[in-house]
Protein backbone atom coordinates (compact mmCIF):
# COMPACT_ATOMS: atom_id res chain seq x y z
CA UNK A 1 0.00 0.00 0.00
CA UNK A 2 1.34 3.32 -0.88
CA UNK A 3 1.53 6.33 1.82
CA UNK A 4 3.28 9.19 2.59
CA UNK A 5 6.06 9.28 5.24
CA UNK A 6 6.27 12.33 7.87
CA UNK A 7 9.72 13.49 7.55
CA UNK A 8 9.53 16.79 9.64
CA UNK A 9 5.70 17.68 10.93
CA UNK A 10 6.14 21.35 10.90
CA UNK A 11 4.92 23.60 13.83
CA UNK A 12 0.76 22.08 13.79
CA UNK A 13 0.13 19.57 10.88
CA UNK A 14 -2.84 17.65 11.10
CA UNK A 15 -5.44 15.53 8.96
CA UNK A 16 -8.82 17.46 8.05
CA UNK A 17 -11.56 17.18 6.42
CA UNK A 18 -15.09 19.24 5.79
CA UNK A 19 -15.67 18.84 9.69
CA UNK A 20 -17.62 16.15 11.86
CA UNK A 21 -20.89 17.26 11.48
CA UNK A 22 -24.31 15.94 14.28
CA UNK A 23 -22.44 15.60 17.93
CA UNK A 24 -23.14 19.14 18.94
CA UNK A 25 -25.52 18.41 21.47
CA UNK A 26 -22.88 16.17 22.63
CA UNK A 27 -20.69 19.23 23.49
CA UNK A 28 -18.76 18.30 20.22
CA UNK A 29 -17.87 20.86 17.27
CA UNK A 30 -17.18 20.40 14.01
CA UNK A 31 -13.79 20.82 13.77
CA UNK A 32 -12.25 20.26 9.82
CA UNK A 33 -10.14 22.45 7.84
CA UNK A 34 -9.94 26.07 9.26
CA UNK A 35 -9.91 27.00 5.65
CA UNK A 36 -12.49 25.35 3.82
CA UNK A 37 -12.27 26.87 0.36
CA UNK A 38 -8.39 25.46 0.34
CA UNK A 39 -8.84 22.13 1.29
CA UNK A 40 -12.41 22.13 -1.33
CA UNK A 41 -10.49 23.46 -4.34
CA UNK A 42 -7.14 21.24 -3.46
CA UNK A 43 -9.68 18.10 -3.39
CA UNK A 44 -11.15 19.34 -6.77
CA UNK A 45 -8.00 19.96 -8.24
CA UNK A 46 -6.79 16.69 -7.58
CA UNK A 47 -10.07 15.03 -8.52
CA UNK A 48 -11.24 14.07 -5.37
CA UNK A 49 -14.74 14.43 -3.60
CA UNK A 50 -14.74 17.49 -1.71
CA UNK A 51 -14.48 16.24 1.30
CA UNK A 52 -11.54 14.11 1.07
CA UNK A 53 -9.36 14.47 4.38
CA UNK A 54 -5.75 16.59 3.73
CA UNK A 55 -2.92 17.88 5.74
CA UNK A 56 -3.41 21.14 7.32
CA UNK A 57 0.15 22.92 8.16
CA UNK A 58 0.26 25.64 10.10
CA UNK A 59 2.63 28.78 9.96
CA UNK A 60 5.67 26.89 9.48
CA UNK A 61 5.28 23.44 7.22
CA UNK A 62 6.62 20.12 7.20
CA UNK A 63 8.41 17.60 4.80
CA UNK A 64 6.78 14.63 3.49
CA UNK A 65 7.76 11.34 1.62
CA UNK A 66 5.54 9.74 -0.89
CA UNK A 67 6.29 5.81 -1.18
CA UNK A 68 4.48 5.94 -4.61
CA UNK A 69 4.41 8.23 -7.27
CA UNK A 70 0.98 10.41 -6.32
CA UNK A 71 -0.91 13.52 -7.80
CA UNK A 72 -0.95 16.75 -4.96
CA UNK A 73 -2.39 20.23 -4.78
CA UNK A 74 -0.80 22.74 -2.02
CA UNK A 75 -3.40 25.61 -1.75
CA UNK A 76 -4.10 28.17 0.82
CA UNK A 77 -1.10 30.07 1.60
CA UNK A 78 2.56 30.43 0.27
CA UNK A 79 4.59 27.74 2.63
CA UNK A 80 7.62 27.87 0.26
CA UNK A 81 7.60 24.43 -1.08
CA UNK A 82 8.87 25.69 -4.43
CA UNK A 83 5.69 23.80 -6.43
CA UNK A 84 3.41 25.88 -8.00
CA UNK A 85 0.18 26.44 -5.80
CA UNK A 86 -3.85 26.13 -6.98
CA UNK A 87 -2.52 23.35 -9.23
CA UNK A 88 -2.58 19.55 -9.26
CA UNK A 89 1.40 18.47 -9.48
CA UNK A 90 3.17 15.10 -10.13
CA UNK A 91 4.90 13.53 -7.28
CA UNK A 92 7.46 10.45 -8.21
CA UNK A 93 8.16 7.52 -5.91
CA UNK A 94 10.18 8.86 -3.35
CA UNK A 95 10.29 12.65 -3.45
CA UNK A 96 9.72 14.35 -0.21
CA UNK A 97 7.66 17.73 -0.39
CA UNK A 98 9.48 20.06 1.23
CA UNK A 99 7.90 22.95 2.99
CA UNK A 100 8.66 25.65 5.35
CA UNK A 101 7.33 29.12 7.10
CA UNK A 102 4.30 30.88 5.34
CA UNK A 103 5.33 33.55 2.99
CA UNK A 104 1.48 34.86 3.17
CA UNK A 105 -1.26 33.44 5.56
CA UNK A 106 -1.40 30.86 8.36
CA UNK A 107 -2.44 27.75 6.46
CA UNK A 108 -1.74 25.61 3.35
CA UNK A 109 -3.14 22.47 2.68
CA UNK A 110 -1.69 19.16 0.85
CA UNK A 111 -3.95 17.53 -1.47
CA UNK A 112 -2.82 14.20 -2.05
CA UNK A 113 -4.97 12.72 -4.91
CA UNK A 114 -7.13 10.03 -3.26
CA UNK A 115 -7.38 11.48 0.78
CA UNK A 116 -5.63 11.18 3.55
CA UNK A 117 -6.82 7.71 4.04
CA UNK A 118 -7.08 7.64 8.00
CA UNK A 119 -9.81 5.85 9.81
CA UNK A 120 -13.18 8.23 10.04
CA UNK A 121 -14.43 8.70 13.55
CA UNK A 122 -17.93 9.97 14.10
CA UNK A 123 -18.32 10.42 10.43
CA UNK A 124 -14.93 12.60 9.58
CA UNK A 125 -11.12 12.15 9.42
CA UNK A 126 -10.92 15.59 10.88
CA UNK A 127 -8.43 15.69 13.92
CA UNK A 128 -10.31 18.10 16.78
CA UNK A 129 -6.86 19.15 18.37
CA UNK A 130 -8.18 19.79 21.94
CA UNK A 131 -9.97 17.07 22.80
CA UNK A 132 -8.07 13.96 20.82
CA UNK A 133 -11.57 13.20 19.03
CA UNK A 134 -10.13 11.70 15.68
CA UNK A 135 -6.85 11.71 16.32
CA UNK A 136 -3.56 14.09 17.22
CA UNK A 137 -1.05 16.40 15.27
CA UNK A 138 1.08 14.54 13.43
CA UNK A 139 5.00 13.80 14.71
CA UNK A 140 8.22 12.93 12.74
CA UNK A 141 7.88 9.13 11.48
CA UNK A 142 3.95 8.65 11.09
CA UNK A 143 2.96 6.96 8.23
CA UNK A 144 -0.58 8.27 6.50
CA UNK A 145 -1.96 5.66 4.27
CA UNK A 146 -3.45 7.47 0.74
CA UNK A 147 -7.29 6.73 0.60
CA UNK A 148 -9.46 5.76 -2.49
CA UNK A 149 -11.46 9.40 -2.64
CA UNK A 150 -10.79 10.11 -6.09
CA UNK A 151 -13.82 10.53 -8.29
CA UNK A 152 -12.76 12.10 -11.44
CA UNK A 153 -9.26 13.04 -13.19
CA UNK A 154 -7.35 15.79 -11.79
CA UNK A 155 -8.40 19.33 -13.16
CA UNK A 156 -6.35 21.83 -14.61
CA UNK A 157 -4.22 24.67 -13.03
CA UNK A 158 -6.91 26.97 -11.26
CA UNK A 159 -7.33 30.10 -12.87
CA UNK A 160 -8.38 33.52 -11.12
CA UNK A 161 -8.23 32.18 -7.25
CA UNK A 162 -10.50 34.43 -5.67
CA UNK A 163 -7.81 36.71 -3.52
CA UNK A 164 -7.91 37.12 0.01
CA UNK A 165 -8.28 40.71 0.62
CA UNK A 166 -6.20 41.14 3.36
CA UNK A 167 -6.26 45.02 3.87
CA UNK A 168 -10.65 44.93 3.89
CA UNK A 169 -12.56 44.59 7.15
CA UNK A 170 -14.21 40.91 8.08
CA UNK A 171 -17.41 40.99 7.10
CA UNK A 172 -20.29 40.06 10.08
CA UNK A 173 -23.92 39.80 10.11
CA UNK A 174 -25.70 41.12 13.52
CA UNK A 175 -24.68 38.09 16.26
CA UNK A 176 -28.13 37.23 18.47
CA UNK A 177 -27.21 40.29 21.05
CA UNK A 178 -26.43 42.91 18.54
CA UNK A 179 -28.91 45.38 20.58
CA UNK A 180 -27.04 44.66 23.64
CA UNK A 181 -23.78 46.88 21.93
CA UNK A 182 -23.46 50.23 20.36
CA UNK A 183 -21.07 50.35 17.02
CA UNK A 184 -17.70 50.11 19.27
CA UNK A 185 -16.62 46.45 17.02
CA UNK A 186 -17.67 48.49 13.73
CA UNK A 187 -14.29 51.38 14.65
CA UNK A 188 -11.58 49.67 15.95
CA UNK A 189 -8.91 48.34 14.54
CA UNK A 190 -7.98 45.11 16.74
CA UNK A 191 -4.53 42.50 16.34
CA UNK A 192 -4.64 38.72 16.86
CA UNK A 193 -3.31 37.66 19.76
CA UNK A 194 -0.51 34.78 20.18
CA UNK A 195 -3.18 32.97 22.40
CA UNK A 196 -5.64 32.44 19.28
CA UNK A 197 -5.52 28.49 18.23
CA UNK A 198 -8.36 26.34 16.47
CA UNK A 199 -11.03 27.27 19.40
CA UNK A 200 -10.57 30.60 19.17
CA UNK A 201 -9.15 33.80 18.13
CA UNK A 202 -8.43 36.16 20.64
CA UNK A 203 -8.21 39.69 19.44
CA UNK A 204 -6.58 42.95 21.79
CA UNK A 205 -8.18 46.35 21.09
CA UNK A 206 -9.88 49.34 22.25
CA UNK A 207 -12.31 47.52 24.51
CA UNK A 208 -16.18 46.68 23.62
CA UNK A 209 -18.59 47.86 25.82
CA UNK A 210 -22.11 46.05 26.25
CA UNK A 211 -25.23 46.61 28.55
CA UNK A 212 -26.24 42.48 27.79
CA UNK A 213 -25.41 41.90 31.89
CA UNK A 214 -25.32 37.79 32.84
CA UNK A 215 -27.27 35.97 29.97
CA UNK A 216 -28.15 32.25 30.46
CA UNK A 217 -25.65 29.71 28.51
CA UNK A 218 -26.87 29.22 24.88
CA UNK A 219 -25.68 27.54 21.77
CA UNK A 220 -23.07 29.74 19.89
CA UNK A 221 -22.40 29.20 15.98
CA UNK A 222 -19.07 29.23 14.24
CA UNK A 223 -17.85 32.12 13.64
CA UNK A 224 -19.82 34.20 16.59
CA UNK A 225 -17.76 37.15 17.72
CA UNK A 226 -18.38 37.11 21.80
CA UNK A 227 -17.44 39.59 24.02
CA UNK A 228 -16.50 38.49 27.65
CA UNK A 229 -16.36 41.38 30.55
CA UNK A 230 -12.82 42.55 29.69
CA UNK A 231 -14.46 43.45 26.58
CA UNK A 232 -11.90 41.95 23.91
CA UNK A 233 -13.62 40.00 21.52
CA UNK A 234 -12.50 36.37 20.61
CA UNK A 235 -13.63 34.93 17.60
CA UNK A 236 -15.03 31.26 17.93
CA UNK A 237 -13.57 29.05 15.10
CA UNK A 238 -13.58 25.50 14.52
CA UNK A 239 -13.09 23.85 17.16
CA UNK A 240 -15.12 26.14 19.38
CA UNK A 241 -17.36 25.47 22.42
CA UNK A 242 -21.11 24.45 21.72
CA UNK A 243 -22.54 26.22 24.38
CA UNK A 244 -21.22 29.84 26.15
CA UNK A 245 -22.88 32.24 28.42
CA UNK A 246 -21.01 35.84 26.62
CA UNK A 247 -23.17 38.21 24.12
CA UNK A 248 -22.27 38.31 20.97
CA UNK A 249 -22.81 41.28 18.69
CA UNK A 250 -21.50 39.61 15.70
CA UNK A 251 -21.10 36.51 13.74
CA UNK A 252 -18.65 36.38 10.88
CA UNK A 253 -20.27 35.34 7.48
CA UNK A 254 -19.17 32.19 5.81
CA UNK A 255 -17.59 33.24 3.11
CA UNK A 256 -14.82 34.90 5.19
CA UNK A 257 -14.59 31.77 7.31
CA UNK A 258 -11.31 31.07 4.62
CA UNK A 259 -9.94 34.78 5.93
CA UNK A 260 -10.52 33.42 9.67
CA UNK A 261 -8.16 30.22 9.06
CA UNK A 262 -5.43 32.32 7.32
CA UNK A 263 -4.89 35.00 10.08
CA UNK A 264 -2.00 35.08 11.65
CA UNK A 265 -0.89 35.89 15.45
CA UNK A 266 -0.04 39.86 15.32
CA UNK A 267 -2.44 40.59 11.67
CA UNK A 268 -4.56 42.99 12.27
CA UNK A 269 -8.58 42.65 12.13
CA UNK A 270 -11.23 45.35 12.17
CA UNK A 271 -15.31 44.60 11.32
CA UNK A 272 -18.35 45.56 8.76
CA UNK A 273 -21.38 44.61 9.14
CA UNK A 274 -23.87 43.76 5.92
CA UNK A 275 -27.16 41.89 5.68
CA UNK A 276 -27.90 38.05 5.46
CA UNK A 277 -29.07 38.72 1.76
CA UNK A 278 -25.51 40.26 1.18
CA UNK A 279 -23.35 37.59 3.44
CA UNK A 280 -25.34 34.62 0.82
CA UNK A 281 -24.33 36.24 -2.58
CA UNK A 282 -20.55 36.42 -1.68
CA UNK A 283 -21.14 32.88 -0.03
CA UNK A 284 -22.71 31.90 -3.81
CA UNK A 285 -19.82 33.96 -5.86
CA UNK A 286 -17.13 31.83 -3.88
CA UNK A 287 -19.29 28.48 -4.66
CA UNK A 288 -19.57 29.35 -8.38
CA UNK A 289 -15.89 29.72 -8.67
CA UNK A 290 -15.17 26.33 -6.89
CA UNK A 291 -17.95 24.71 -9.21
CA UNK A 292 -15.99 26.08 -12.01
CA UNK A 293 -12.79 24.46 -11.51
CA UNK B 1 -40.83 32.00 21.61
CA UNK B 2 -38.55 33.87 19.78
CA UNK B 3 -36.55 32.88 16.36
CA UNK B 4 -34.31 34.91 14.96
CA UNK B 5 -31.07 34.46 12.88
CA UNK B 6 -27.69 33.86 14.92
CA UNK B 7 -25.49 33.81 11.86
CA UNK B 8 -26.02 33.34 7.93
CA UNK B 9 -26.01 29.67 8.44
CA UNK B 10 -27.79 29.60 11.89
CA UNK B 11 -31.45 30.28 13.69
CA UNK B 12 -31.54 30.66 17.45
CA UNK B 13 -34.69 29.43 18.83
CA UNK B 14 -35.50 30.92 22.42
CA UNK B 15 -38.28 29.66 24.70
CA UNK B 16 -37.56 31.66 27.72
CA UNK B 17 -34.84 33.68 30.19
CA UNK B 18 -34.61 31.24 32.92
CA UNK B 19 -34.42 27.97 34.23
CA UNK B 20 -37.19 25.87 34.34
CA UNK B 21 -38.80 23.10 33.86
CA UNK B 22 -41.55 23.96 31.20
CA UNK B 23 -38.46 25.32 28.83
CA UNK B 24 -36.07 21.97 29.45
CA UNK B 25 -39.68 20.52 28.26
CA UNK B 26 -39.55 22.52 24.99
CA UNK B 27 -36.05 22.54 24.39
CA UNK B 28 -35.86 18.68 24.95
CA UNK B 29 -38.99 18.20 22.53
CA UNK B 30 -37.60 20.33 19.55
CA UNK B 31 -34.11 18.67 19.66
CA UNK B 32 -35.47 15.29 19.31
CA UNK B 33 -37.93 15.99 16.81
CA UNK B 34 -35.69 18.17 14.53
CA UNK B 35 -32.57 15.00 15.10
CA UNK B 36 -31.80 13.48 11.98
CA UNK B 37 -33.37 16.03 9.96
CA UNK B 38 -32.43 17.00 6.41
CA UNK B 39 -30.32 19.84 5.68
CA UNK B 40 -29.54 20.41 9.46
CA UNK B 41 -26.18 20.03 10.08
CA UNK B 42 -26.08 20.48 13.75
CA UNK B 43 -28.37 21.20 16.61
CA UNK B 44 -27.14 22.86 20.30
CA UNK B 45 -29.45 22.76 22.62
CA UNK B 46 -29.18 24.76 26.14
CA UNK B 47 -30.94 25.57 29.06
CA UNK B 48 -34.12 27.49 27.15
CA UNK B 49 -33.11 27.82 23.67
CA UNK B 50 -31.73 25.33 20.68
CA UNK B 51 -29.38 26.57 18.24
CA UNK B 52 -30.00 25.02 15.08
CA UNK B 53 -26.86 24.89 12.20
CA UNK B 54 -27.80 24.35 9.02
CA UNK B 55 -26.39 24.34 5.26
CA UNK B 56 -26.92 28.07 3.78
CA UNK B 57 -26.49 27.04 0.22
CA UNK B 58 -29.58 24.25 0.35
CA UNK B 59 -31.90 26.09 3.47
CA UNK B 60 -32.70 29.45 3.99
CA UNK B 61 -34.00 30.85 7.65
CA UNK B 62 -37.09 30.95 6.57
CA UNK B 63 -37.11 27.33 5.59
CA UNK B 64 -35.28 26.28 8.30
CA UNK B 65 -38.06 28.21 10.79
CA UNK B 66 -40.72 26.68 9.07
CA UNK B 67 -39.55 23.45 9.88
CA UNK B 68 -38.79 24.52 13.56
CA UNK B 69 -42.32 25.45 13.59
CA UNK B 70 -44.13 22.49 12.11
CA UNK B 71 -42.37 20.34 14.64
CA UNK B 72 -43.83 22.52 17.67
CA UNK B 73 -47.03 21.66 16.12
CA UNK B 74 -46.69 18.43 16.13
CA UNK B 75 -48.30 16.97 18.98
CA UNK B 76 -45.44 15.32 20.67
CA UNK B 77 -45.44 11.43 21.77
CA UNK B 78 -44.65 10.69 25.64
CA UNK B 79 -41.40 11.14 27.11
CA UNK B 80 -39.22 7.55 27.32
CA UNK B 81 -38.66 6.54 30.63
CA UNK B 82 -35.79 8.40 31.56
CA UNK B 83 -32.58 6.71 32.29
CA UNK B 84 -30.94 6.55 35.74
CA UNK B 85 -27.24 6.83 35.86
CA UNK B 86 -25.08 6.09 39.12
CA UNK B 87 -22.02 8.00 39.42
CA UNK B 88 -19.35 6.67 42.03
CA UNK B 89 -17.33 9.09 43.09
CA UNK B 90 -14.85 10.02 45.74
CA UNK B 91 -14.96 13.66 47.84
CA UNK B 92 -12.61 15.61 49.09
CA UNK B 93 -9.01 15.38 49.52
CA UNK B 94 -7.02 15.38 46.05
CA UNK B 95 -9.94 14.73 44.40
CA UNK B 96 -11.63 17.58 45.62
CA UNK B 97 -9.73 20.39 46.64
CA UNK B 98 -12.54 22.91 46.38
CA UNK B 99 -14.94 20.90 49.19
CA UNK B 100 -13.33 22.74 51.98
CA UNK B 101 -13.99 25.68 50.04
CA UNK B 102 -17.62 25.10 49.67
CA UNK B 103 -18.50 24.13 53.29
CA UNK B 104 -16.66 27.25 53.95
CA UNK B 105 -19.04 29.15 51.30
CA UNK B 106 -22.20 27.84 52.34
CA UNK B 107 -21.22 27.42 56.36
CA UNK B 108 -21.78 23.67 56.16
CA UNK B 109 -19.37 20.78 57.63
CA UNK B 110 -17.35 19.21 54.45
CA UNK B 111 -19.58 15.43 55.10
CA UNK B 112 -22.47 17.79 55.13
CA UNK B 113 -21.99 19.33 51.77
CA UNK B 114 -20.98 15.45 50.54
CA UNK B 115 -24.47 13.75 52.56
CA UNK B 116 -26.64 16.52 50.51
CA UNK B 117 -24.85 16.81 46.82
CA UNK B 118 -25.54 12.55 47.01
CA UNK B 119 -28.72 12.52 48.47
CA UNK B 120 -29.79 15.10 45.43
CA UNK B 121 -31.67 13.72 41.96
CA UNK B 122 -30.15 15.42 39.52
CA UNK B 123 -31.49 16.16 35.53
CA UNK B 124 -29.15 16.54 32.73
CA UNK B 125 -30.62 19.61 31.30
CA UNK B 126 -28.57 19.71 28.08
CA UNK B 127 -24.84 18.44 27.12
CA UNK B 128 -22.37 21.08 25.41
CA UNK B 129 -19.49 23.56 26.35
CA UNK B 130 -16.84 21.43 25.75
CA UNK B 131 -17.29 17.64 24.59
CA UNK B 132 -19.80 15.78 26.44
CA UNK B 133 -20.17 18.10 29.64
CA UNK B 134 -23.40 17.74 31.06
CA UNK B 135 -24.85 20.62 32.56
CA UNK B 136 -26.92 19.57 35.61
CA UNK B 137 -29.93 20.99 37.51
CA UNK B 138 -30.74 19.75 41.20
CA UNK B 139 -28.33 20.52 43.14
CA UNK B 140 -29.62 21.41 46.52
CA UNK B 141 -30.09 25.71 47.35
CA UNK B 142 -27.86 25.55 49.98
CA UNK B 143 -24.90 24.21 48.20
CA UNK B 144 -24.99 26.75 45.83
CA UNK B 145 -21.48 28.55 45.66
CA UNK B 146 -19.81 31.04 43.32
CA UNK B 147 -17.44 29.75 40.56
CA UNK B 148 -13.49 30.54 40.97
CA UNK B 149 -12.60 34.13 39.62
CA UNK B 150 -10.13 32.42 37.79
CA UNK B 151 -10.65 29.27 35.83
CA UNK B 152 -7.98 26.88 36.66
CA UNK B 153 -5.82 26.02 33.73
CA UNK B 154 -6.17 22.19 34.18
CA UNK B 155 -9.06 20.37 35.28
CA UNK B 156 -8.50 16.54 35.96
CA UNK B 157 -10.64 14.41 34.10
CA UNK B 158 -13.76 13.07 36.14
CA UNK B 159 -13.95 16.07 38.24
CA UNK B 160 -17.01 16.45 39.74
CA UNK B 161 -17.95 20.11 40.23
CA UNK B 162 -20.41 22.91 41.72
CA UNK B 163 -20.88 25.91 39.44
CA UNK B 164 -23.32 28.70 41.07
CA UNK B 165 -26.57 26.70 41.19
CA UNK B 166 -25.73 24.03 38.89
CA UNK B 167 -23.64 20.92 38.91
CA UNK B 168 -21.41 18.75 36.60
CA UNK B 169 -18.69 16.62 35.60
CA UNK B 170 -15.73 17.57 33.62
CA UNK B 171 -15.39 14.51 30.92
CA UNK B 172 -12.26 15.23 29.65
CA UNK B 173 -9.14 17.42 31.10
CA UNK B 174 -10.02 20.96 30.05
CA UNK B 175 -9.85 24.48 31.85
CA UNK B 176 -12.70 25.75 34.32
CA UNK B 177 -13.76 27.78 36.65
CA UNK B 178 -16.18 25.63 38.59
CA UNK B 179 -15.71 24.14 42.29
CA UNK B 180 -14.21 20.58 42.50
CA UNK B 181 -15.72 18.61 45.04
CA UNK B 182 -14.95 14.87 43.94
CA UNK B 183 -13.64 12.83 41.15
CA UNK B 184 -15.26 9.92 39.32
CA UNK B 185 -13.22 6.71 37.66
CA UNK B 186 -16.29 6.39 35.44
CA UNK B 187 -15.60 7.73 31.77
CA UNK B 188 -18.06 9.87 30.47
CA UNK B 189 -16.79 10.06 26.89
CA UNK B 190 -13.71 8.51 25.11
CA UNK B 191 -12.45 10.25 22.11
CA UNK B 192 -11.48 6.87 20.30
CA UNK B 193 -14.57 5.50 20.59
CA UNK B 194 -17.77 7.04 19.42
CA UNK B 195 -20.91 8.91 21.58
CA UNK B 196 -23.14 8.69 22.70
CA UNK B 197 -21.20 9.55 26.17
CA UNK B 198 -22.55 7.96 29.06
CA UNK B 199 -24.93 11.39 30.59
CA UNK B 200 -27.46 12.06 27.85
CA UNK B 201 -29.99 15.13 27.70
CA UNK B 202 -32.99 13.79 29.73
CA UNK B 203 -30.98 11.53 32.32
CA UNK B 204 -30.89 11.67 35.46
CA UNK B 205 -28.23 11.34 37.78
CA UNK B 206 -27.24 10.08 41.19
CA UNK B 207 -23.66 10.80 42.53
CA UNK B 208 -22.63 7.56 44.73
CA UNK B 209 -20.17 8.47 48.11
CA UNK B 210 -17.51 6.29 47.51
CA UNK B 211 -14.74 4.90 49.94
CA UNK B 212 -13.67 7.66 52.60
CA UNK B 213 -13.06 11.08 52.21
Amino acid sequence: MSGLLVVSPGLLTTVQDLGRFGWAHFGVSASGAADPFALRAGNLLVGNAENAAALEMTLMGGAFEFEAGAVVALTGSDFGAGLPLWSPVEVKAGQTVRCGPSQSGARCYLCVRGGIGVPKVMGSASTHVMTGVGGRALRKGDILPIGNEAVRKPRGDAKDVPRLPSGDALLVTGGPQAESFGDELYRGVYIVSEESNRMGLRLHGPAIPSSAGQMLTEGVPLGAVQVPPDGQPIVLFVEHQTTGGYPKPANVISADFRRLGQLRPRDQVSFERVTIEQALRLLQRQEQWLYGL
Amino acid sequence: MTIRPASDRSLLVVFGDRICAESYAEVARLTHSLAGARGILNLHPAYASVLIDFDPRRHTHRQIEALVRDCLQIPHPPDPLPRLVEIPVRFGGEFGPDLEDVAHHTGLAPERVVDLFAAADYLVYFVGFSTCFPYLGGLPAELATPRLSAPRKNVPEGSVAIGGSQAGVYPLASPGGWRLIGRTALRLFDPQGAPPPLLRMGDRVRFLAEGSA
